[in-house]
């Protein structure tokens, strides 16, 4: 945690903090999805790597065997047969055919072997003597190419397998080790430049508050000292008043008049 | 990743071995030579005379000009003379698989895809 250097450039407002919150949220189920599938992919690359480990050594005594029945070949036809077999050769009856497997959406393709029907390069081979060696051989090679498919199946789901894994777990440690600290980061500092905010705001508020008090105490001894002064005034004027108004005084303070009767 | 049509008609295999290999693995019925106006073989013979310049080619053409191959056995100890280019093949298809051959038994130690499984668990 670098502090203010590893965050994203945004503007500490409430809108991008929510946006930040929501994107730590999208991050860490991101986090947890991936880590589950490169849980689930390792699991089964290492029951592959497992089989491919057994099916090399399986290779290695089933073209032991096939050799061996060619020799048989050799040995019965009585000299070399390679040649003949070479130019012979046309059109594959030995043929592949692809499936795809999903492990976690992942295709993982698998081949399948498949024997085509009606064409027989070597129906001549082996028609003067050692037919039945070259048809065992043939039967023996057979099964070896079917487990060399089988193995090559396991070693193309490695190769694939192996690749997937490098980059799940490399963007499983992407958002653990930098998307989320960074997403974080900016929150924390858009947290604390809006209580910054707040602060400044609440401060803003206490002053202009004080200086309301002031001005209304200002105004307040202002308007007593107004009054007070007036009042003052007034008595002055009550006490002059007081001396010069016995004439409408004596006006008004007459005694009732009779009633007018008509 | 690989996509369908990445795999979807390498329907071959090919190999590149000794006479020995080559022959038994004909019978099997693998053989394929491909149209008369470029005919072009899936197998190659190696033996003492032929130059790693020939194996590299033949199997550049395997696995990277051909489309229609799936799977490239080589013998062992062929891929040892080409094991620069073999140990930097690392693509899915088509499949490169190392083969005993009669004379030279299976060395777990040499395999390219065994040497990754070794060192992924750490052996």
């Amino acid at each position: 945690m670098s502090g203010a250097a590893d965050r994203e450039a945004v503007f500490p407002t409430r809108q991008s903090l929510g946006l930040m919150k929501a994107k730590l949220k999208g991050a860490e189920t991101g986090h947890s999805l991936l880590k589950r599938k490169s849980e689930a992919l390792t699991k089964r690359f290492r029951e592959i790597t497992r089989r491919i480990d057994e099916a090399k050594r399986k290779m290695g005594r089933v073209m032991q065997i096939a050799s061996l029945s060619l020799a048989e070949v050799t040995y019965a036809v009585g000299g070399n047969i390679s040649f003949q077999i070479q130019e012979s050769a046309r059109s594959a009856r030995f043929r592949l055919r692809t499936k795809q497997e999903n492990v976690s959406g992942v295709l993982l393709p698998a081949f399948e072997s498949y024997l085509t029907e009606g064409n027989n390069d070597f129906a001549m081979t082996g028609l003067g003597k050692g037919g039945q060696q070259v048809q065992r051989c043939r039967e023996t090679y057979a099964r070896a190419v079917e487990a060399l498919v089988e193995l090559a199946s396991l070693q193309t789901a490695f190769v694939i397998l192996d690749e997937v894994i490098k980059v799940v777990n490399r963007r499983v440690n992407a958002i653990e080790h930098v998307i989320i600290p960074r997403t974080e980061n900016t929150i924390k500092y858009i947290n604390s430049e809006l209580d910054e905010l707040d602060r400044e705001e609440f401060y803003r508020l206490k002053k202009v508050a004080a200086k309301k008090q002031r001005d209304n105490a200002e105004t307040d001894a202002e308007m007593k000292q107004k009054r007070e002064n007036q009042e003052a005034l007034d008595r002055e004027a009550g006490e002059s008043a007081a001396a010069d108004d016995s004439a409408p005084a004596d006006i008004l303070a007459v005694d009732e008049d009779e009633d007018v009767i008509f | 990743m690989t996509s369908q049509a990445d795999y979807k008609d390498r329907q071959f295999l090919a190999v590149i071995g000794d006479e020995d290999s080559v022959t038994g693995l004909l019978l099997a019925g693998i053989g394929h030579v491909t149209a008369p106006p470029d005919a072009q073989k899936n197998f190659l013979v190696v033996d003492g005379k032929t130059d790693n310049a020939t194996i590299e080619e033949a199997f550049n053409r395997f696995t990277t000009e051909r489309k229609d191959i799936g799977i490239v056995l080589i013998n062992q100890h062929i891929a040892d003379r080409i094991r620069h280019r073999v140990d930097t093949y690392t693509a899915a298809f088509p499949t490169v698989l190392e083969i005993p051959s009669k004379d030279h038994p299976y060395d777990p130690e040499k395999d390219s895809v065994l040497r990754r499984v070794r060192r992924l668990f750490g052996e």
